[in-house]
């Protein structure tokens, strides 16, 4: 025993060594779960306070750009608009108004970005008192940014579509044939989409959007074109390399969608597996 | 009591500059410099081991918290914390051993090996860690050599900018 002691004594040093590489090892490997840790996270309000402060200076070097932006989506959306068939808001504005209610729009601003990692995260503005929820999506104004992973009182953690641990429900737009957005930990500009069945049209130059088969984003969100595709002859599958249409190293406003029906669906599919 | 407040102040200091600075800068989208481990390269060589390794902890775990990165960088900063009198040995020979260093006293050379020890072995567990799968072994190898070079180079400018030649 007292042996024991003596040997603690002398190798304190190694000892505490061991002990906190252990903590930090074990956090590293909760990080790389899809389920990152809940402790360590840039959502509290120090860390949350530092960075936004650095966001404002950088955001006032940015406006034009995200001026620009804004205009862009508004010139989109109005076109929309002033292309709209009428008759179909006459009959079914009710039906209409419920529809839009479906989804639940917030705005927010990214105030920490990364995007040099192989699993990325985003931190934005707004959290559990902005009424912000967990598993929400997040979109900019040109396409997809990533999921809600972390809410805290006044900032959210997004799991970005540059992180290896995402995989986001999408397809192509033209035929609806669907596949899992994936990430190789590369390229900031391109993501692979996997699992494509070999009987879909693959071109070159298509477009990619959410397929809407999640509960998180809603139907046709664009997200890039297709890049390169090549079919795997073993498994039957195309493994197709999209360029997306954000350009995911300089984010600025972005939107989060939430879905009112969720509790609801989520409800309904627990009761058909019990 | 001078010697912790300075180093508290030195905390700050450099995690700010990582947060607010260094950590914006991306070159080439994954080349980012680390340049926080300075804070343990230049604590007293004759500091409590076990001090010295829980100040690490609580600088990686920072740096963790700011950048959502679980815990890649407090086991980074202890490892080069734990092996820093190795490092000094190896790096001053004799005068470490004598206990009559003096960091800016040192020839260029030695110093310059020491540095770049630290901050290689640093970036390699850092990196090791943040990829953590054999697939992208070049990549990771890319992202350890070119990181490593550029923090080395700040570093040595940061050094030469707060030097007390006297």
């Amino acid at each position: 025993m007292q042996q024991i002691i003596v040997f603690l004594i002398r190798n304190k040093t190694g000892l505490v060594f061991i002990i906190l590489f252990s903590v930090a090892f074990a956090l590293t490997l909760k990080s790389h779960s899809y389920q990152n840790s809940r402790f360590v996270s840039s959502t509290n309000f120090v860390t949350g306070s530092v960075l936004e402060l650095s966001a404002n200076i950088h955001d006032y070097f940015d406006l034009k750009t995200q001026n620009e932006k804004l205009v862009e989506e508004n010139q989109k959306l109005r076109h929309q608009i002033f292309n709209l068939k009428p008759g179909i808001d006459t009959t079914l504005v009710e039906f209409q108004f419920e529809m839009d209610s479906l989804y639940e729009i917030k705005k927010s601003n990214v105030i920490s970005n990364n995007y040099d990692a192989i699993d990325n995260y985003l931190l934005i503005k707004g959290g559990s008192n902005d009424s912000i929820f967990e598993d929400s999506g997040v979109i900019s104004s040109l396409g997809v940014v990533g999921i809600i992973d972390k809410v805290g009182a006044n900032y959210s953690r997004v799991i970005s579509i540059l992180n290896t641990n995402a995989s986001i429900n999408a397809k192509l737009k033209k035929t609806n044939h669907f596949g899992t957005l994936t990430w190789n930990g590369k390229n900031p500009n391109v993501t692979s989409l996997v699992d494509v069945p070999r009987s879909a049209p693959v071109k070159l130059g298509d477009t990619i959007t959410t397929g809407g088969r999640s509960l998180v984003f809603p139907d046709h969100i664009n997200i890039g074109v297709i890049e390169n595709f090549e079919l795997d002859e073993n498994v039957g599958y195309y493994k197709i390399d999209v360029r997306l249409f954000n350009d995911m190293t300089n984010l600025g406003k972005v939107y989060v969608i939430r879905n009112t029906r969720k509790p609801e669906v989520l409800e309904l599919i627990n009761d058909d597996s019990q | 009591m001078k010697t912790y407040f300075l180093n508290i102040i030195r905390f700050i200091i450099l995690i700010l500059l990582q947060v607010l600075i260094f950590n914006q800068i991306k070159l080439f989208d994954f080349v980012t410099p680390y340049i926080y481990p300075l804070l343990i390269l230049l604590l007293p060589f004759n500091i409590n081991s076990i001090q010295k390794l829980f100040l690490a902890f609580g600088l990686g775990l920072c740096m963790d918290f700011f950048q959502d990165s679980g815990g890649i960088h407090a086991a980074a900063t202890l490892v080069i914390t734990y092996l820093r009198p190795v490092f000094l040995r190896y790096s001053f020979g004799l005068s470490y051993d004598y206990q009559t260093l003096k960091f800016y006293n040192t020839p260029f050379r030695e110093r310059l090996v020491y540095i770049c020890l630290m901050l290689v072995v640093h970036h390699f567990v850092l990196f090791a860690l943040e990829i953590f799968s054999f697939s992208h072994a070049l990549y990771f190898i890319e992202k350890t050599l070119y990181s490593s070079i550029f923090s080395i180079f700040l570093v040595l400018i940061i050094l030469n900018l707060i030097s007390r030649k006297d």
